[in-house]
């Protein structure tokens, strides 16, 4: 039942009629699928949800204006609930998941009742979920450091690479009181923030402040944390790029502000074009929105470009000019598949530019659940953030602090992989085995599955050049749109919906990144083990050709 | 030129609002001085760990068997590991999909929501739906979470103690949401008085703001106290007619000292209470493996139980858990391990029973000594703490301590505070960061440092503190001039 925002390349402002419309046809829809209900609810206002966001589909609520007078004694209930929450919205997960997890109940009960024995789950970047296998030498760190007793025992060796256990001996003695178990400061272990700061200069060639991280659980909360810090009302907005990972989109509604969307260019492998951010910030600023940050995502989500290093010099300029701050999505730094191309972070950039903490405002997330590691479960991650003022700095640390800190395991692991093995370590021949195997392979999967969408008839697939994920536009019959209407439902979401019930592959609607209005697509990751591919290239191809059968016309 | 979008005067002012003690400017200062070389005595976090206790040896061995997978099928895993942790991190590992470096669901592990469910039941004596348990990085995660959920803007108020948690402070000043304050009666040992929390309401009505929720601590933080049952009860009366979620921060429900007193759930006492009531209340009950004899800070775990929250709001509360994906996965088998912890029989359960009892049985005695040697103190009393961690004195300040804190710029409990550790590096927590009736001041201590340093630390805070009231107060016979 998700309805398509459609969204105007002009102004937000123009947006918002749209979103209202959408909202409308929810309302009257979940009016037919309202499911009795002991409990009071009533229709929240969505009307009253008048800013410019992008994203607010609202899923989940079977609600109906009948019940709003009969009771609305709960406190808590979704019409009195903080609307900021009803408006967001988080596709990843979103209702094609939960059908999804339908079905695997299903299969699980009556095994054979559906046309495939097992679902594939292709809609989020979890790699180990699909079978990958962690980089040995961190686990045997964090394991390590989970039992630090152990360090000294005679029978550790036989169990535990000897370079594991001194790095977990540097690491302990990193931690005041070697105290594993307790809360650190809040930016982090100082130490492991000492780690990071080298492992990046390391790969910029520019010098990288402790006291300029904040280590916390995955990339995530950072966002949210910067979002919070710059987002005053419905009149602060951040310039995002559409197709957008629906973090933003979503945290940009939670904390009340406007999304500013600027268009990435399918046409030139998503490129981003100075000249669509100017105009997008010029119709924002005419609309009475003052334009606080930009969001880059390098390696792209769900687009998988890399950024050439001219473009992120036109970006880092663009940003100075217009006083904007940089926030830098660089979780997908290892994911670079294509030879052509390289990762730079934009603090490098910035630097090479001559640019310093007077010049321009950056923030810089990374995650030990991308790269080679993937170790999502970890929820370990941190952020960068230059040219602050000490005041506002103070203010980052205690948001930071009101949680107390991110939980250590994930600050050892972000610690290592920004310094893995090196060569001469006892466990170097083995991580660079490991971290190559992978890498490869998902250039290879990336390859793999792209090629097979291109074959797709109606189906264009840019190449990944990075990050994780495939988003490949398939050109829609006139009559599996008008089938998607008379299910109510937008016409990427059906498709996506008709592929899952068909094959047990769940991808995630286009809509839930954005898309041009008209276009429609689905993003896949390129995630699932790779002896799994060819069987999964057969099934959704044969699910196409029927599907375009069917509604060819 | 306009200012930058992250220059002090444009961030969002709900931010700057937003305080929290705990890591404030004693804690800054502390860490300055403790930089210099001096030795610091860090009582200002309930962070067991990192004052010397020792973690429980079971669930860690358990937990790094799930780290490294790969030493189960090591022939020398035997060496390191006893069987039963080798089983239960087969078990764990059987319930995730991908071990611990996959997003698990966005509520947390399918099968230790059951565990936690179980053990609520097991608890309570009613049972618990494993569908209503949300896991978390932490209480704070679930709390902020929570009220994330609730206020909408500044219309809407949370009841909160005072003193209190700056959690709740910080975290309802940053969603822009009115807290309102009701006072723990401090000569009643931190009694919850029902008037005054009917005041509170009628007060904060009168100003246009809407009540919707109310937190009790309990056991109490930072006040020690632990509720009877029948004010339990006269609460959750409170709740169902002034209509207001209860938030349950049950975090200290294993520290408790005494035995009058001893845990009671608040779903536990909604049940027993019944219908209407029990169909009725909206409760959000919170727990962690932080505190308890387990004090694992660092892990980030805990979870959320909520009962009678309409499904369409759980959807909601979902959504938004989804937007961070999971929480982490290694504190959701810590969370696991601590709701299903050995049994007799297991081959670690001795050694499991016997940690945990030293830690406790440890813990109050040192509330024991914390409180005997505050009410030793000249113009400090204090009551005992019941359970949790803290120790909350009152000191007394003379006017001219009070005078000499003003012509210092700081509020007087934090001129003592400051002065305290300066002086002995205790490093402490002025009550104003929680909040205290006019005119009266506090500082809250963890009863965490070594039982053997216990001793030490009372007389030279005694030291200070004697000499500190003896600058400070009026001698008797001293000429008023």
């Amino acid at each position: 039942m998700a309805v398509s925002f459609v969204m105007r390349k002009s102004a937000a402002v123009r947006f918002r009629h749209l979103f209202n419309r959408s909202i409308a046809v929810l309302q009257n829809h979940h009016q037919h699928k309202h499911q009795i209900h002991h409990h009071p609810i009533s229709s929240s206002t969505y009307s009253s949800l008048s800013s410019p966001l992008f994203s607010s589909r609202f899923l989940s609520s079977s609600s109906s204006t009948s019940m709003a007078s009969s009771d609305s004694s709960f406190p808590v209930t979704v019409h009195n609930i903080n609307p900021k929450v009803l408006k967001c919205e988080y596709a990843v997960r979103g209702e094609v998941v939960t059908l999804a997890q339908q079905l695997q109940e299903d299969l699980k009960a009556k095994p054979g009742t559906h046309p495939f024995d097992e679902i594939i789950y292709c809609n989020i970047g979890n790699p180990q979920s699909l079978g990958q296998l962690p980089i040995t030498f961190f686990r045997e760190v964090l394991a390590l450091c989970d039992i630090p007793s152990v360090l000294e025992k005679p029978e550790t060796p036989a169990l535990f690479s000897s370079d594991a256990i001194e790095r977990a001996w540097n690491i302990i003695d990193m931690i005041p009181g070697q105290a594993t178990g307790a809360y650190s400061h809040s930016q982090g272990i100082k130490g492991l923030r000492d780690t990071i700061a080298k492992g990046i200069e390391e790969r910029d060639g520019f010098p990288a402040n402790p006291n300029d991280i904040f280590l916390t659980d995955g990339a995530s909360p950072a966002v949210h944390m910067m979002m919070q810090l710059l987002l005053r009302s419905e009149k602060d907005g951040i310039l995002c790029p559409i197709p957008q990972y629906p973090l933003y989109s979503a945290s940009i509604a939670l904390h009340g502000g406007s999304l500013v969307p600027y268009y990435l260019d399918e046409a030139t492998g998503w490129g981003l074009e100075i000249s669509e951010l100017k105009k997008q910030l010029e119709a924002a600023k005419k609309d009475g929105i003052s334009v606080r940050a930009l969001v880059v995502i390098n390696p792209g989500n769900p687009t998988g470009q890399v950024l050439s290093e001219e473009n992120q010099r036109d970006i880092v300029k663009f940003c100075k000019q217009e006083g904007l701050v940089l926030l830098a999505d660089e979780v997908y730094q290892e994911n670079v598949y294509v030879p052509e191309k390289k990762f730079h972070s934009f603090k490098k950039v910035a630097r090479s530019l001559g640019y310093g903490d007077n010049d321009i405002t950056l923030v810089s997330f990374q995650s030990v659940s991308k790269g080679y590691y993937g170790e999502c479960g970890k929820r370990g991650g941190y952020m960068e953030v230059t040219g602050f003022s000490a005041e506002v700095r103070e203010q980052i640390y205690k948001m930071a602090s009101v949680n107390l800190c991110s939980n250590i395991s994930g600050q050892i692991l972000a610690s290592l992989v920004m310094s893995p093995p090196k060569v001469g370590d006892e466990s170097y021949e083995l991580y660079c085995s490991e971290r190559d195997g992978i890498l490869s392979s998902l250039a290879r999967r990336a390859k793999t599955l792209e090629e097979a969408f291109n074959t797709l008839e109606g189906v264009t697939c840019n190449k990944a050049e990075g990050a994780m994920y495939l988003f490949p536009q398939i050109k829609l019959p006139q009559k599996a749109i008008e089938a998607a209407k008379a299910a109510k439902t937008a016409p990427d979401n059906f498709y996506c919906r008709n592929l899952l019930h068909a094959t047990g592959v769940v991808v995630v609607p286009g809509s839930g990144f954005g898309q041009v209005p008209g276009t429609w697509h689905f993003r896949c990751t390129i995630l699932p083990q790779e002896d799994k591919i060819p069987a999964i290239v057969t099934r959704i191809t044969e699910f196409h050709k029927k599907f375009m059968d069917k509604y060819r016309g | 030129m306009p200012p930058k979008p992250l220059d002090y005067e444009s961030i969002n002012e709900n931010v700057k609002k937003s305080q929290y003690a705990v890591r404030g400017e004693l804690y800054l200062r502390a860490s300055e001085l403790q930089k210099e070389g001096k030795k610091i005595i860090f009582t200002n976090v309930g962070n067991p760990h990192a004052l010397g206790q020792k973690p429980l040896s079971f669930p860690r061995q358990v937990v790094a068997l799930c780290q490294a997978p790969f030493l189960l099928d090591d022939p020398n895993v035997g060496l390191l590991f006893p069987a039963d942790a080798i089983a239960k991190a087969k078990h764990y590992l059987s319930m995730t999909g991908g071990g611990l470096g996959a997003y698990s669901d966005s509520r947390g592990i399918p099968g230790v929501r059951k565990e936690v469910a179980e053990f609520i039941q097991r608890r309570d004596g009613y049972p618990s739906d494993p569908e209503l348990i949300y896991l978390t990085d932490g209480a704070s995660k679930g709390v902020m979470q929570i009220l994330q959920t609730i206020i909408g803007g500044q219309g809407d108020g949370i009841l909160v103690p005072v003193p209190q948690y700056p959690l709740y402070s910080a975290t309802i000043a940053l969603l822009g949401g009115s807290l309102v304050p009701y006072y723990l009666e401090e000569t009643a040992n931190w009694g919850l008085d029902i008037n005054e929390l009917r005041q509170s309401v009628n007060q904060a009505r009168y100003k246009g703001i809407t009540v919707k929720a109310m937190v009790i601590i309990n056991p109490g933080n930072p006040t020690g106290q632990c509720l009877s049952e029948a004010n339990l009860r006269e609460v959750l009366q409170f709740c169902f007619e002034e209509n207001l979620v209860l938030l349950g921060d049950e975090v200290y429900q294993q520290n408790i000292y005494q035995d009058e007193r001893p845990f009671v759930s608040a779903k536990k006492v909604l049940m027993d209470i019944g219908p209407p009531l029990s169909k009725e209340v909206q409760l959000i009950s919170f727990h962690t493996v932080s505190k308890g004899y387990w004090g694992e800070c660092g892990q980030r775990g805990g979870y959320f139980e909520m009962t009678n929250i309409p499904p369409e709001t759980v959807d909601q509360i979902y959504k938004v858990a989804s937007i961070s994906l999971s929480p982490n996965v290694p504190a959701q088998i810590f969370m696991g391990l601590m709701v299903n912890p050995p049994k007799p029989g297991d081959i670690s359960y001795d050694q499991f029973v016997r940690e945990s009892k030293g830690i406790l049985e440890s813990l109050r005695r040192r509330a024991r000594i914390m409180t005997d040697g505050f009410n030793s103190c000249r113009n400090v009393v204090c009551n005992f703490t019941e359970g949790a961690m803290y120790s909350f004195p009152q000191i007394r300040l003379p006017p001219r301590a009070i005078e000499a804190a003003k012509q210092a710029g700081k509020v007087p409990d934090v001129f003592y505070c400051l002065k305290l550790l300066e002086a002995t590096g205790i490093s402490t927590v002025p009550g104003s960061g929680f909040g205290q009736k006019e005119g009266v001041f506090h500082l809250r201590t963890t009863i965490l440092p070594a039982e053997e340093d216990m001793p030490a630390i009372m007389d030279s805070f005694k030291k200070f503190n004697d000499d500190f009231m003896e600058q400070y107060e009026d001698h008797r016979g001293y000429s008023r001039m």
